[in-house]
């Protein structure tokens, strides 16, 4: 890049299923952010942006965890999470959760609008076109409801993914029907929500892929969970490891290699 | 009609094991997607009109009383009636008070999910009338005593051999050889039968898609043509609707026309749409001798100035359930009641209390395609977080979700006790886990396991490996600047 | 009625209370009284003459048919040829309506014509029509003592006669000729408007044609 202005900060927002689950996922989202031109930092005092208690109607605890959410990304010139979910949260509820909240209604705003879904925020905020990865299969790829619907990003990994070498993208019947994780609706509702990630895998399974691939870890422990107890040889991936070309650790729900901790 | 929406984890279960009912489910609502889908392709102004009958309906809302007196006084002096009603109750009075000033013994009905809400049926029936359901889906479960499964497709939970061996109990007047194998056949037959009792009927029972408060008509939208047939042909036609009906012009009228066969049913326009204004005029050679609207209030004007106002822009499209993922695997008896689907989930607390409907806003992923496809563009999701709010608040919610969340919130309030916490979480389960990376069950997570296994982590938290990897860059860092 | 009076005080106190508003609004009588357009999607603003093949375009695709004609002479012939054609009987029941008088039935003497509200033995009626609506091939039909409504869904074939000047744009264009027309703002008991020919699609979502009303919805479209 000949560009001559200062590297962009990024502060990452890591969610609490990348750092509890996947931590594979943060470091290909950094590596990503790298590549593309940006400073990455990863602040210690973040904790979970406060979906669960705002889906939960706890709007106490959720404005809490808003604020320090709020408090954890000031300074930063863009905020960038690997859901669509959780960015959703921070874009599309804080500035509501916050609004008659004289204190913060200005500094949720400021952070809604600087926090971006990560595939998104490389296309069209920095411009990528091509991560230069390698990947060798065929892949499907499911739209995550809330980035789906509530960030619009629909285009942007099927962008990214095309350029990736050796990959083949067969697209998903019904890629923009809900999986059944929803949170905690899951196991609120096993059943309802076991009959949609039946029709999902079903779906996953007809495409043909050998890789499933989407861009929310809760959607994508769901999908995996229910391909594997389907004895399924389908691998699960979250987008970025694939765009990152951080594929050495084994797929979700798939033994580790020993020798990494 | 007695509510069973506190049952729905126990309806859900049943509807998941109906084997018939789940290959209906599984082609019905994707023809109504697929159908909906080509007509707003077609009209490049869909999303435009949209935003307007959003903001017609809000203006609307804003001004219920002046619109509702207009309206009142267009249709009065036209020669009809309107009897404001507050509660369900006051309605079937209502209603029943009309029928009986004419000795009304058999009473046409077409489809209205009003008269579902008050339960008209059974209530004239009780008082010695003879109500019928005109629109064939309506008709079919009428004879089978069921209530509707889907708001504007009542009988889509049928097969045509369940249709058959209704038609055959119910009309034991007809030859029992004939051949009943094809919709048409079924169709051929319901209407020589109630083409009888249209003629017969005393009076006629409609709803109303609209209300028109310009020229004081209510408009009805229909393929079948029943609606027609029920307010032409007896002496008195009774349309019942909720206050939140009404739009001002013909001109308003027309732009939720537009929006609203497309969001159904994915027509163009509905075979008949149809503006009736007041009873017969002189000289007329047919039409009803008596034009009365009953004017339902039951809950609605409560919701005005609420989170929950915008509800009440609702055209009663059914675009929200034949989009629901969750609609779309249990069907609409779950519900319980008469409203199913997202705008189920919103309605039905507010008209039966949180206490009774407080799963249903509950059941849901928040995957937000109810909203994305409201030709009102009701924020479904955000009214279902309402309720939930609602219950937090009067603390319905089962304890151990609420403690375990209580905890959680505790938790997360405090960053350095939440890394530490998952630290510790996350090393058990990667050390259990690692072997095979997926745990085929898991205490406290039967939830999840019943169905499906649950990944394990990899077994160190991002955070934790992250400030490792600083530490080590620091002290690279730090050597490379003293060499 | 009482009990109607002070439900009715409730209701809307309980609205007034809700919208902070004390006696009705001056925007929503303006609006009552102008009654503005919305959105009118561009489909139909078109040249007459492609609006009267849209309308025909539209009306073949929900299953009307639709026969042109040369004038009112020809539609003894038409009427007579159409219900030949489906082998019914040469019988039609038509509307009083003075519009249709220039119709020349004597020169099919082997049509029955007869006149008046519907009968539950009639097989075909023959009605006129106020308006053409383009957008989405739809009749606009009032009632009236010389237009009775039962003749547009209780017969088996609905025969209409249209011309082509009574073809408009949208059902906004429709409504201000209504409005021109006169009446002083107030509208017939019944306007019905008809797309295509009665449907259903309850039983196993399979449309099926000829639900209650009309199997078979034919235009005759009748130059000026």
């Amino acid at each position: 890049m000949t560009d001559t202005r200062p590297a962009p900060r990024v502060g990452l927002f890591v969610t609490c299923l990348v750092d509890l689950y996947r931590p594979t996922v943060g470091f290909a989202a950094v590596k990503l952010l790298e590549d593309a031109g940006c400073t990455v930092e990863v602040p210690a005092s973040q904790t979970c942006c406060g979906q669960p208690a705002f889906n939960a109607g706890d709007r106490a605890t959720a404005r809490d965890l808003a604020r320090s959410t709020i408090a954890a990304f000031e300074g930063f010139d863009h905020v960038v999470v690997p859901s669509g979910s959780c960015a959703g949260q921070i874009r599309k509820h804080y500035p509501e959760l916050l609004a008659d909240d004289p204190a913060w209604a200005a500094r949720a705003r400021h952070l809604s609008a600087r926090t971006h879904e990560l595939v998104s925020f490389l296309t069209d905020v920095l411009g990528v076109t091509d991560t230069g990865a390698q990947y060798g299969g065929t892949v499907t790829y499911h739209d995550s409801c809330s980035g789906l619907r509530e960030l619009g990003v629909k285009e942007q990994p099927r962008r990214l993914l095309a350029k990736v070498e050796g990959l083949t993208l067969n697209e998903l019947p019904g890629a923009e029907v809900c999986c059944g994780f929803g949170g905690t609706f899951c196991v609120k509702y096993p059943d309802i929500s076991n009959r949609m990630v039946e029709a999902k895998t079903a779906d996953v399974k007809g495409t043909g892929a050998d890789t499933l691939l989407a861009g929310d870890m809760g959607c994508l422990l769901n999908m995996a969970g229910k391909l594997k107890r389907e004895g399924s040889a389908v691998r699960v991936r979250h987008v970025a490891e694939v765009l990152a070309g951080v594929t050495d650790t084994p797929p979700i729900g798939e033994p580790m290699k020993s020798g990494r901790a | 009609m007695q509510p069973t929406t506190h049952a729905f984890p126990e309806n859900a279960r049943k509807a998941l094991s109906d084997e018939r009912l789940q290959k209906v489910l599984a082609i019905a609502p994707a023809g109504f997607v697929n159908r909906r889908k080509q007509a707003a392709d077609r009209l490049p102004e869909f999303e435009a009109l949209r935003d307007q009958g959003r903001d017609l309906k809000n203006h609307v809302l804003a001004n219920l009383d002046t619109y509702l007196e207009a309206f009142e006084s267009k249709v009065t002096g036209q020669g009809g009636h309107v009897h404001w009603c507050r509660t369900d109750q006051e309605a079937r009075d209502a209603i029943l008070g009309i029928c009986r000033k004419v000795d009304a013994k058999t009473v046409t009905k077409g489809k209205s999910m009003i008269s579902e809400e008050i339960g008209i049926n059974d209530y004239l029936e009780a008082n010695g009338l003879t109500p019928i359901e005109t629109d064939l889906g309506e008709y079919i479960i009428q004879l089978r005593r069921e209530p509707p499964s889907h708001i504007i497709a009542p009988a889509f939970h049928l097969s045509k051999k369940d249709v058959e061996g209704t038609f055959r109990q119910a009309h034991t007047d007809l030859p029992a050889d004939r051949v009943l194998d094809e919709p048409k056949v079924l169709i051929a037959e319901a209407r020589q039968v109630l083409r009888r009792k249209f003629q017969q009927a005393d009076v006629g029972i409609t709803g109303a898609n609209i209300m028109v408060a310009e020229t004081g008509s209510t408009v009805i939208v229909t393929n079948e043509g029943n609606g027609d047939l029920t307010q032409i042909l007896p002496r008195v036609h009774v349309v019942i609707a909720t206050i939140d009906k009404v739009v001002p012009t013909l001109e308003d009228a027309a732009l939720v026309l537009r929006l609203l066969a497309r969001s159904a049913t994915g027509q163009e326009a509905s075979a008949y749409t149809t503006f009736s204004t007041g009873p017969r005029r002189p000289g007329d050679l047919d039409g009803p001798e008596e034009f009365h609207v009953v004017l339902l209030d039951n809950g609605r004007s409560a919701l005005l100035g609420t989170e929950f106002q915008e509800v009440l822009r609702c055209i009663r499209c059914g675009a929200c359930m034949n989009h629901c993922p969750v609609y779309g695997s249990v069907g609409g008896h779950a519900y319980g009641w008469v409203y199913p689907g997202p705008i189920g989930s919103v309605m039905q607390p507010a008209l039966l209390g949180v206490k009774e409907a407080g799963h249903l806003p509950n059941a849901s992923t928040f995957c937000g395609r109810c909203e994305a496809v409201c030709p009102m563009r009701i924020p479904l999701p955000k009214m279902m977080r309402h309720w939930r709010e609602k219950e937090f608040e009067q603390n319905l919610q089962p304890a151990a979700m609420r403690r375990g969340l209580a905890l959680w919130g505790w938790f997360a309030r405090r960053p350095a006790l939440y890394h530490a916490a998952a630290r510790m979480a996350v090393r058990a389960l990667g050390a259990l886990g690692r072997g095979k990376g997926r745990f085929a069950s898991l205490p406290l997570a039967q939830g999840w396991t019943q169905h499906r296994d649950m990944p394990a982590p990899e077994g160190r938290t991002f955070q934790q490996m992250w400030a490792e990897k600083q530490t080590v860059e620091k002290t690279l860092a730090d050597k490379k600047g003293k060499r | 009625m009482a009990d109607s009076q002070s439900a009715r005080a409730q209701i809307l106190g309980g609205i007034r209370k809700a919208l902070n508003s004390a006696e009705g609004s001056e925007e929503a009588r303006r609006r009552l009284a102008t009654h503005p357009r919305n959105l009118i999607p561009a489909r139909a603003q078109l040249p007459h003459d492609r609006q009267v093949e849209l309308f025909a375009a539209m009306a073949a695709e929900v299953s009307a048919t639709v026969e042109l004609l040369g004038g009112m002479a020809d539609v003894p012939g038409a009427v007579a040829d159409y219900l030949a054609g489906l082998n019914l009987p040469a019988e039609v029941r038509v509307a009083p309506d003075a519009a249709l008088d220039p119709i020349p039935w004597d020169r099919r003497p082997t049509l029955t014509v007869t006149r008046g509200r519907a009968r539950d033995t009639d097989g075909a009626s023959l009605t006129g029509a106020f308006a053409g609506v383009a957008e989405t091939g739809t009749l606009m039909l009032l009632s009236g003592a010389e237009r009775p409504t039962t003749l547009n869904f209780l017969p088996d074939t609905h025969i209409v006669v249209l011309t082509r000047g009574q073809i408009v744009g949208t059902m906004e264009d429709a409504w201000d000729r209504l409005r021109a027309a006169g009446g002083g703002g107030a509208l017939p008991r019944t306007v019905n408007f008809i797309t295509g020919p009665s449907r259903t699609g309850d039983i196993e979502m399979r449309i099926e044609l000829g639900a209650h009303g009309p199997r078979r919805l034919h235009i005759l479209l009748v130059e000026d």
